[in-house]
């Protein structure tokens, strides 16, 4: 049982060993086929283990890792309902996006290095999902972090993709300053960083305390997932490759921090607080974000915001305490926007630009991809039938039982939703061509991994009970209950406002063919409300500056001009004493006289 | 055997002398055969080594001068992995010189080898005087190795790090001279001082006079500015020496002896000493954060990681302890890999200065994957070694005071700026200089430097118990040492010194 598990783990793991070891003697065909081979045997492991292990929590140890005095720790791999379900989506849309790959990427000169850090990230997110304990996940939480700075610097010739991972890494960096703390309070508080142990004794912490750990570890969950404040990193990130945007920055890793407030639910409970910010902050970030992608013109762009406004509903929905609600949307997202991003993909490689304005009419040349893409975002903008639908509607139903500013704020957000995306599919697939010459569909190896997603992006919506039923066993899996009258009233609402949203993004961009251009809001949104200058001036330039300023004034300025100063005192001291240097041998018998009375003195003062 | 270990350097150094100096290929062989004899050494005191006795092992001792002025080395785990530490470093940075030290070879690896002696010799040193003449041997040779094969501004340099550590030494002489004096029998050997009562005035006194000779060494803010110029004008294998196991010593000599001897005086400081440790971290990373030179930017991350090392030393949590032991190890490595690669760079670009380079991963891939990998281990990203000692520390550091470890954790993010902002600025980005698109990538002997430290970064990360093992019990011992736990503590471990 456990050698299945650790194959889940190691057998992208040992490709990307391979390939970094050796990928140089191997052939493009090779490579092509080991890479992806390797994810194939982790999701058919994952789907053997679904099969045979059901939701039966377990944890299978492998070897020790640290242990000093009390602290403990292993690496061990924990199988239940979450990362069960985890484990398969991860591994399986991986499997698709490294199919698609060989297609995006082949043609590449740096694929073989561009296939190592899939493999690694794949290894390092399977880590993160199957850990049992705060270390192990933040092994697999710094893994993922690793391969997206590596993956989004990977054209690292150019500078705006060296800075976007730099940039990536960093503002993480800030959410893992957080998590550690939080990790470092757990410990002291309760001794031990097992899930189940800290998930057991939450309810014994005292509220404070609780609060505190569970608002540091946020604040992790805030970077790796791109939410208020740290999600300035995940538009910057679309430098990487697409398909890399697809699987690391829409379908696995950004989801991480909805996973790990999940996973720690029981600590988030124990204060109400937590629970209430964590919705909030999802809230927010959902609409913020939203309102931006209105404007974008670039593609990727526009799927980043809107990636980020979904990952908002996650957050959300575990935050009004329907863990099984915001865990599903997850769920649904990464099919229906991993295949949003491959068919923006698709695009790309065809007419060889991001930007919409110089794309439109593509739906002719490009039937396949025109189709799934619109699956895709019948899916993200809730359309009864499709994925989304289901999962946002159970969240938005949560968040009206919550607080009814929430589900406002919530439902208005669908709408710009199905505004943006629709906004994007007439700006890019109808109209005019403008600009592009060439166009062509893709090859099959990209487009069968588009066609299986938009397959997921409508059935995956229709499980939801047996989703629920699946995650029951972890024990704080719960819905309120909605009456039904209600529930349609709100349902009819949102798709409403959805359709409405839909006619008139067909009404601005394809009746009138212009989009609203001016004032004050159109500024404020195409500069993203400002936040990156606001951050620039805030923390980055005052540190920068006053660093140099620090360096140049204090550390040579000050401390050194002592020491050399100090120097300096001796050397002019030595010559102001060099005086009694004459040379003359009764100068110095005087002197050596007059030491021997004064010893003589001292040592008789006791005498005396 | 451990005697025969340290001063094997040594005789290689003397056979040396009558080789003739043409023969430089016979010279560079047998200066790394005899360091890597010395490594093997290390090994099988390591692998013979019990970890479950605490109080040094592999002990010689002889008279020599009397009146307690004698010779007596031994290890406990503590020492035995700074010794081992030393054995790795000195064979790869005198591998690191082949191309890069042009002339007076055999003086220049006579002098690396006499260095090993000195560096070997203070780690193993059982009692005062002994430690206090391997502290100061060590000079010599590092005086000459940056001011006879150093940069263009190495006199400046040498005297800076001569004078700043010359002025800390002494005051610790004194100090040795006053121990000698009140100890019975004379004796210097370290476990019969820590039992020694000694007042208060003088504790302070003498606390004040050992801290800053090892807070210099460290180097502690305000004490580092010595080592930016040491750095950038010592020669490769001076500064991975340097780095690696130089600096070790700061600390080792807060943990032997300036907190264990005068406890309660340490005790009194404990609030500045955090101050300055954590001032350290945050203080070395934003100056690391705007240098322009590659090896000064190194040069103050030391100040920042060592920051770390020594919150975990002063807080005598059991984990922040060990911790910061287990960071002394891994700064040795990851800062001693980033001198190598920073040298290799020089060798071909010769230059340092970050503005002239950048897209240098393109003609140099494997010396931009090296220098990833270098990096992220200085950074401390878990699975690699960095990691663990900082989470110790940290981990530790907050049981006890969770304020100081509150403010030193921002060395996570401090520490991720700046080098990943160095690796951008050498590596990314588009080629400056054309000539620097036909650069020849690294050689086999280059890779054979970097694999050891990368496999130690990923064993070390993946394993750290291997390694923690084999010191817990002495660190133990030297923390209950430090608060006092044990009133005649030169009992336990049979036959003091006489």
């Amino acid at each position: 049982m456990s050698f299945l598990l650790a194959l889940i783990v190691l057998a992208p793991a040992l490709g990307a060993l391979v390939l970094i070891l050796l990928g140089r003697f191997l052939g493009k065909r090779a490579v092509f086929w080991f890479s992806p081979a390797t994810v194939g045997i982790s999701f058919l492991a994952s789907l053997i283990a679904f099969t045979t292990f059901k939701n039966h929590p377990s944890v299978f140890y492998l070897f020790p890792w640290i242990s000093v005095g009390k602290f403990h720790v292993d690496f061990s791999l924990l199988w239940d309902p979450l990362s069960s379900i985890m484990a398969l989506t991860v591994s399986g849309v991986s499997f698709l996006i490294h199919i698609y790959s060989v297609g995006y990427m082949g043609e590449d000169p740096g694929f073989r290095r561009y296939f190592a850090y899939l493999n690694l990230f794949t290894f390092s997110m399977l880590l993160l999902v199957l850990a049992p304990n705060l270390p192990m996940m933040f092994v697999g939480w710094e893994g993922v972090g690793l391969c997206s700075y590596l993956l989004i610097g990977f054209w690292f010739d150019r500078d705006t993709a060296a800075d976007a991972g730099k940039k990536a890494f960093i503002v993480n960096r800030v959410g893992d300053f957080g998590f550690l703390l939080g990790i470092f309070l757990l410990f002291t508080l309760l001794g031990n960083l097992d899930f189940q142990y800290i998930n057991s004794r939450a309810a014994s912490l005292p509220t404070t305390a609780a609060t505190a750990a569970a608002l540091l570890l946020f604040l992790g969950a805030t970077g790796k997932s791109a939410q208020i404040p740290l999600y300035i990193w995940l538009p910057d990130a679309m430098e990487g490759p697409t398909p890399v945007s697809a699987l690391i920055h829409a379908a696995t890793m950004v989801t991480a921090g909805v996973y790990m407030v999940s996973r720690l639910f029981p600590l988030f409970a124990r204060s109400g607080l937590a629970l209430e910010v964590v919705a909030w902050v999802g809230i927010i970030t959902a609409a913020l974000a939203a309102t931006i992608a209105l404007v974008q013109n670039d593609i990727k762009k526009v799927l980043a915001y809107s990636t980020i406004s979904q990952i908002g509903y996650m957050f959300t929905g575990v935050g009004v305490g329907a863990v099984s609600a915001g865990m599903f949307h997850l769920f649904t997202h990464a099919f229906f926007k991993s295949l949003l991003f491959l068919a923006a993909g698709s695009v790309i490689h065809a007419v060889g630009t991001q930007d919409m304005r110089e794309m439109g009419g593509l739906r002719r040349k490009m039937p396949i991809t025109f189709w799934v893409f619109t699956i895709g975002a019948l899916a993200i903008s809730g359309i009864p039938g499709f994925a989304g639908f289901f999962s946002k509607d159970q969240i938005l139903a949560q968040a009206y039982l919550h607080s009814k500013t929430l589900w406002t704020v919530g439902v208005i957000t669908a709408g710009l939703t199905a505004f943006y995306m629709f906004r994007l599919i007439f700006m890019t697939f109808y109209g005019e061509p403008r600009g592009w010459k060439h166009a062509h569909e893709s090859p099959p190896v990209m487009a069968i991994p588009m066609e299986i997603l938009a397959l997921l992006s409508v059935i995956s919506g229709w499980f939801f009970s047996s989703f629920h039923q699946w995650l029951k066993p972890l024990g704080y899996i719960h819905l309120e209950e909605l009456a039904h009258e209600r529930e349609l009233i709100l349902m009819g609402v949102s798709v409403g406002l959805a359709l409405a949203a839909i006619v008139l993004a067909w009404w601005i961009y394809l009746k009138r063919k212009r989009g609203l251009r001016t004032g004050f809001l159109y500024t404020l949104l195409t500069n993203k409300y400002y936040v990156d200058e606001i951050y620039e001036a805030l923390f980055v330039v005052p540190y920068r500056e006053g660093a140099r300023a620090v360096s140049r004034y204090f550390d040579a300025g000050v401390i050194d001009r002592a020491v050399l100063g100090s120097g300096k005192l001796t050397l002019e001291g030595g010559r102001l004493l060099s005086f009694l240097q004459t040379g003359l041998l009764k100068d110095y018998a005087l002197w050596m006289a007059a030491g021997i009375v004064i010893a003589l003195f001292v040592a008789l003062r006791g005498l005396l | 055997m451990t005697s025969v270990m340290i001063f094997l350097p040594v005789a290689g150094a003397i056979l040396l002398l009558f080789v003739p100096r043409e023969k430089t290929d016979f010279v560079k062989y047998f200066a790394l055969g005899v360091s890597s004899a010395v490594f093997f050494f290390s090994m099988w005191f390591f692998l013979n080594f019990n970890p479950y006795y605490p109080f040094p092992q592999f002990v010689e001792r002889a008279r020599w001068i009397g009146f307690g002025l004698n010779y007596h080395v031994g290890m406990d785990g503590i020492s035995l992995v700074l010794v081992v530490l030393t054995a790795l470093l000195s064979p790869l940075a005198l591998a690191s010189s082949f191309r890069y030290i042009k002339e007076r070879e055999k003086e220049f690896y006579i002098m690396i080898l006499l260095l090993e002696t000195g560096m070997l010799g203070v780690f193993v040193a059982q009692n005062l005087f002994l430690f206090y003449i391997f502290w100061e041997a060590m000079l010599i040779p590092m005086y000459f190795l940056i001011g006879m094969w150093g940069g263009e501004r190495r006199l400046y340099a040498t005297v800076k790090f001569v004078l700043y550590t010359m002025v800390g030494s002494l005051l610790m002489l004194v100090g040795i001279f006053y121990l000698w004096k009140h100890s019975p029998h004379h004796s210097l050997y370290f476990y019969q001082l820590y039992s020694l009562s000694i007042p208060w005035g003088s504790q302070i006194l003498l606390f004040l006079a050992f801290a800053l000779a090892f807070a210099i060494k460290v180097p502690l803010f305000p004490f580092h500015t010595w080592l930016p110029d040491a750095h950038t004008e010592a020669p490769t294998a001076g500064s991975v020496l340097l780095a690696g196991v130089l600096l070790k010593m700061g600390g080792y000599g807060f943990l032997r002896l300036a907190m264990p001897l005068f406890p309660q005086a340490f005790k009194f400081f404990l609030p500045y000493l955090l101050a300055l440790a954590v001032i350290s971290i945050i203080y070395g990373a934003a100056m690391a954060f705007v240098q322009e030179d590659a090896k000064r930017l190194v040069a103050y991350s030391s100040v920042s990681h060592l920051g770390v090392v020594m919150l975990g030393i002063f807080l005598l949590s059991l984990r922040s302890y060990m911790g910061g032991i287990y960071q002394m190890l891994n700064h040795g490595l990851s800062t001693g890999a980033l001198f190598l690669l920073i040298g290799m760079l020089y060798e071909r670009t010769h230059t340092r200065d970050m503005k002239k380079l950048g897209g240098l991963a393109r003609p140099l891939p494997v010396l931009a994957a090296f220098l990833m990998i270098t990096v992220f281990s200085s950074i401390g990203l878990p699975g690699l070694n960095g990691f663990v000692g900082e989470f110790l520390v940290f981990l530790g550091s907050f049981e006890v005071n969770k304020t100081a470890a509150a403010l030193a954790a921002l060395g996570v993010i401090l520490s991720a700026v700046y080098l990943l902002r160095m690796y951008q600025r050498v590596m990314q980005g588009r080629v400056k200089n054309e000539v620097f698109l036909k650069l020849p990538d690294m050689n086999l002997r280059e890779v054979l430097i970097m694999v050891p430290l990368v496999i130690l970064f990923l064993w070390m990360g993946l394993s750290p118990n291997f390694f923690l093992k084999k010191f817990e019990k002495s660190a133990r011992l030297m923390m209950e040492i430090t608060q006092q736990k044990y009133k005649t503590l030169y009992l336990f471990e049979n036959g003091g010194e006489r």
